[in-house]
């Protein structure tokens, strides 16, 4: 058996080296010969009439080639943009989504028009003198106001603003039956722009000859890009390559595709000239999809002794002008709402609103984290109710190791934990009697000390086909990998995840050089171009690249394994069950000695004198459809000290103690820490994207 | 119209015309083609352009090229020994300083002028002098770290880290 050398180790990433010196490949930086560039001409209102829209004084300006708008795309984008249906809610109003608005802008800076200019300089020149005759209309711009039945509407022609409404569970009555006490919270996310470093950016180049499309695009999952937008363009996806190549962050901004992303294509297609748009940071702030969004109201049953029983709990989602492309995948924070915890039951509703703000699509955690937060701050409430330490409720109710698989409130089971465990150690980690000790002595001399504490579990993983092709619109969210080795013994290997910043270039080279045994150098990964590789790559979101791309990377290498196997039983002339494979070796089991590498194997592979039936090559496609979600949890616990006059707030100390199952490259797990804990803090104590109430942005 | 603008970027003069509203960071892109400098802003906050101007740490979307003339000017391509990486670069290597790479260059070239004219800085000035700098992937810790790592290696403290290969074998 292979002795694990890779698999665990601190290995520094091997795409770095490039990263630090200025090597990277990200869209803006890719050039075309003959480009051309795009500005779009953007609504300044969050609702408006468009009555019309003179190009003629831009059409004249300087370098410009078209001016495009709603009309232009007639015939070249040939439908509205595809929203994931996600559920079938009781009720759901999906508006259409198209690339330009005909007559209606619904969101401040949603894009009107496109300048294509021979310079980028010259588009945004250009772009100022389309002249846009506007009627602006009543906007809503508040979640709550616009659930009210004499709400202006977002849109004119829909009947109200309500773009679902759908219960999970509707009935917690006999728990609360049981209540000895009763507590009520209502509970806001605010909305969040993601952020990513790297605005968007995309380049699409049209080659009539062969009419292929061919697209850069700085995004998570350039095969849905090539499924919608080659779609929308009539493209069969064999001629519609789409690549992501390096990425500066996504946070999950960069899953769906963009009008922008549509219109680009389109204007390639339109000009015949590569078209080049890369987002501007107002931009990126104004119409890049935001975060959460949400309002929660909860409600939780118990007993005096600490026993949680029910728990009802309705989230407002402001979904924005438009449903998010995954927009629906935020109301998983309904299915996460009881934690760690066991309930007799819970009770949960989600309702979908639209407003004249920019659509919410997934971002950090998307509705995990908001589930993390309502039902531990909801618990703080209940502890502080009945007067016992937020720690002893938390105990008192987690579901215990023995308990797993459990089977939660809503039929999802969750595969294992042990959540006392990684509260315990958080709790010792940060000292938590000394500073409840602290806490109270500084309270009597006008020092306040806050001790926040969070366990936390999670739905990763996506995810088992079965579980999720109904909320992608039949495409499960399994992965894909192919491996291939080359007759000299080089590895290439595509994933169908993407990275970008999680250093899938070194992870999955592990992963593979554990496998085959081989050393890393000699692996190559790929991923981000749908030109290469298997038929289908899922993406990166959600906390699966590794669980899911991972599983699929083993396993496609165990395959080729396996095949070279069969082929070193040949040429030893002795039984398949008979060959040992070992650190990248094959011999007859006790003559060590007599060993042939996989290298060996790949070169006759290749060539003649294969066992009967055995076709050439060595290279192997694998699906891995998981057969569950994957649940890590953890407890953190921060301490801050608040000044009573100001409200600042200064982090005294933050411990985090999380269990992600196996690890393949410590360092890099901990930097993925490092990052979500920065943006939790931020959530906390300072980001929010705030509008006036006629939905323009302060 | 356009400006003649004369520079010498990373050693090499070049002679170009430019309109007098292009950004430095545009011309070094666009017209030098030096890609390693990236644009993550159009408020001069991010940082992630930052070069040197004459040894200082700029942004260079604040500068037009014009402004440029006669100035040496110093890229993220500028500072590695041929093969040899930067002792900055390494440490940001060696010390998981980055994961998605945009900020990178623009972070290294501010902790290259920061330890330029502070080679020994303490933990608060290192944060003070990368304020200009933004980073949405890290929180930062493994950058300070980078910066300080890089700081004992130039002032003679620490060798750098050997090209880091597996460092740990963890059982069967």
């Amino acid at each position: 058996m292979a002795i694990t050398q890779m698999i665990g180790a601190k290995i520094h990433r091997r795409e770095d080296p490039r990263l630090v010196s200025g090597g990277g490949r990200y869209v803006d930086d890719l050039k075309r010969s003959n480009t051309t560039y795009a500005a779009f001409v953007r609504s300044p209102y969050a609702h408006a009439k468009i009555r019309m829209i003179d190009p003629s004084e831009a059409k004249k300006a300087p370098g410009v080639i078209a001016v495009l708008t709603a009309k232009d795309m007639e015939g070249v984008i040939l439908g509205p943009a595809p929203v994931a249906p996600a559920f079938v809610a009781e009720k759901k109003t999906v508006p259409d989504r198209p690339p330009l608005p005909l007559d209606e802008a619904v969101y401040q800076g949603q894009p009107v028009a496109v300048v294509i200019a021979e310079e980028k300089y010259q588009a945004s020149d250009a772009a100022a003198l389309v002249h846009i005759d506007y009627e602006p209309l009543p906007a809503v711009a508040d979640l709550e106001k616009a659930i009210q039945p004499d709400s202006p509407k977002a849109h004119t022609a829909l009947p109200d603003n309500i773009a679902w409404d759908l219960t999970y569970n509707a009935d917690a009555e006999a728990a609360f039956a049981e209540a000895e006490v009763t507590v009520k919270e209502r509970i806001l996310q605010q909305r969040l722009a993601p952020t990513p470093m790297e605005p968007r950016a995309v380049m699409a180049e049209w080659s009539p000859h062969e009419g292929s499309m061919t697209m850069w695009i700085s995004n998570q999952g350039p095969h849905f890009i090539r499924l919608f937008v080659g779609g929308a363009l009539g493209l069969p996806e064999s001629k519609m390559r789409v690549i992501a190549p390096d990425v500066g962050g996504g946070f999950g901004s960069k899953i769906c595709p963009y009008p922008e992303d549509y219109v680009v294509a389109a204007a390639a297609k339109i000009t015949g000239r590569p078209v080049r748009w890369t987002e501007s940071r107002t931009e990126s702030i104004q119409v890049t999809t935001h975060g959460r969004g949400q309002v929660f109201d909860v409600e939780v049953a118990g007993k005096k002794d600490g026993t949680l029983l029910g728990m009802k709990v309705t989230q407002y989602l402001d979904a924005g002008a438009y449903v998010g492309t995954f927009g629906a995948f935020q109301p998983c924070a309904c299915l996460l709402a009881g934690g760690g915890y066991k309930w007799k039951q819970i009770a949960a509703r989600t309702v979908g609103v639209l407003t004249n703000r920019v659509s919410t699509d997934p971002y950090r955690g998307a509705g995990r984290p908001e589930a993390t937060h309502l039902v531990e701050r909801i618990v703080d409430v209940f502890a502080r109710e009945i007067g016992m330490d937020p720690v002893a409720v938390r105990k008192k109710n987690f579901i215990q190791p023995g308990d797993f698989p459990y089977t939660q409130n809503f039929g999802l089971v969750m595969d294992s934990g042990n959540y006392d465990g990684t509260l315990d150690k958080a709790l010792q980690l940060v000292g938590y009697e000394q500073v409840r000790r602290a806490q109270e002595e500084g309270r009597k001399h006008g020092k306040y000390i806050g001790i926040g504490l969070s366990t936390w579990i999670e739905i990763c993983g996506f995810g088992p086909s079965a579980a999720t092709a109904p909320a992608t619109g039949g495409i499960g969210l399994v992965e894909s990998a192919q491996v291939r080795v080359t007759p000299t013994g080089s590895v290439m290997v595509w994933t169908g995840t993407h990275s970008h910043g999680q250093g899938h270039d070194t992870t999955f080279a592990q992963i593979v050089a554990d496998t085959l045994g081989v050393p890393m150098e000699q692996v190559e990964i790929r991923h981000g171009d749908t030109a290469e590789g298997t038929g289908f790559g899922y993406g990166t979101y959600g906390s699966r690249s590794l669980a899911v791309g991972g599983m699929a990377i083993r396993r496609a290498s165990q395959k080729v394994v396996e095949k070279a196997k069969k082929l070193a039983a040949h040429a030893f002339e002795a039984a398949e069950e008979d060959v040992v494979f070992d650190q990248g070796k094959f011999y007859v089991k006790g003559s060590p000695d007599n060993a042939k590498a996989l290298g060996e194997m790949a070169f006759a592979s290749y060539g003649a004198g294969l066992p009967e039936g055995m076709e050439q090559g060595l290279e192997a496609v694998t699906y891995f459809d998981p057969p569950n979600f994957v649940w890590p949890f953890g407890a953190h616990v921060c301490v801050v000290e608040v000044d009573p006059d100001t409200g600042a707030v200064d982090m005294k100390k933050y411990v985090a103690v999380d269990d992600c199952g196996n690890v393949i490259n410590p360092m890099i797990v901990e930097g993925q820490l490092h990052g979500g804990i920065a943006q939790g803090i931020a959530q906390a104590l300072f980001e929010e994207v705030v509008y006036a109430d006629d939905g323009s942005l302060r | 119209m356009k400006h003649k603008v004369s520079t010498t970027i990373n050693g090499r003069r070049r002679e170009d015309e430019v309109e007098a509203r292009l950004l430095l960071v545009h011309y070094i892109r666009d017209v030098a083609g030096l890609t390693g400098t990236h644009v993550g802003c159009d408020t001069s906050q991010c940082g992630a352009c930052t070069i040197l101007v004459d040894g200082k740490a700029i942004k260079s979307c604040t500068m037009f090229a014009v402004q440029a003339e006669g100035r040496q000017l110093t890229t993220i391509e500028g500072l590695a020994d041929g093969d040899k990486l930067h002792p900055i670069q390494q440490a940001f290597w060696d010390e998981h300083g980055l994961q998605c790479g945009y900020c990178t260059p623009g972070f290294i070239m501010a902790a290259k002028y920061l330890l330029d004219t502070n080679p020994t800085p303490s933990e608060d000035e290192i944060r003070k002098g990368l304020e200009g700098n933004l980073c949405r992937c890290t929180g930062y810790v493994n950058i300070i770290k980078a910066v300080k790592t890089a700081s004992q290696v130039m002032s003679g403290g620490a060798q750098p880290a050997e090209t880091p290969v597996a460092t740990t074998a963890s059982g069967s």
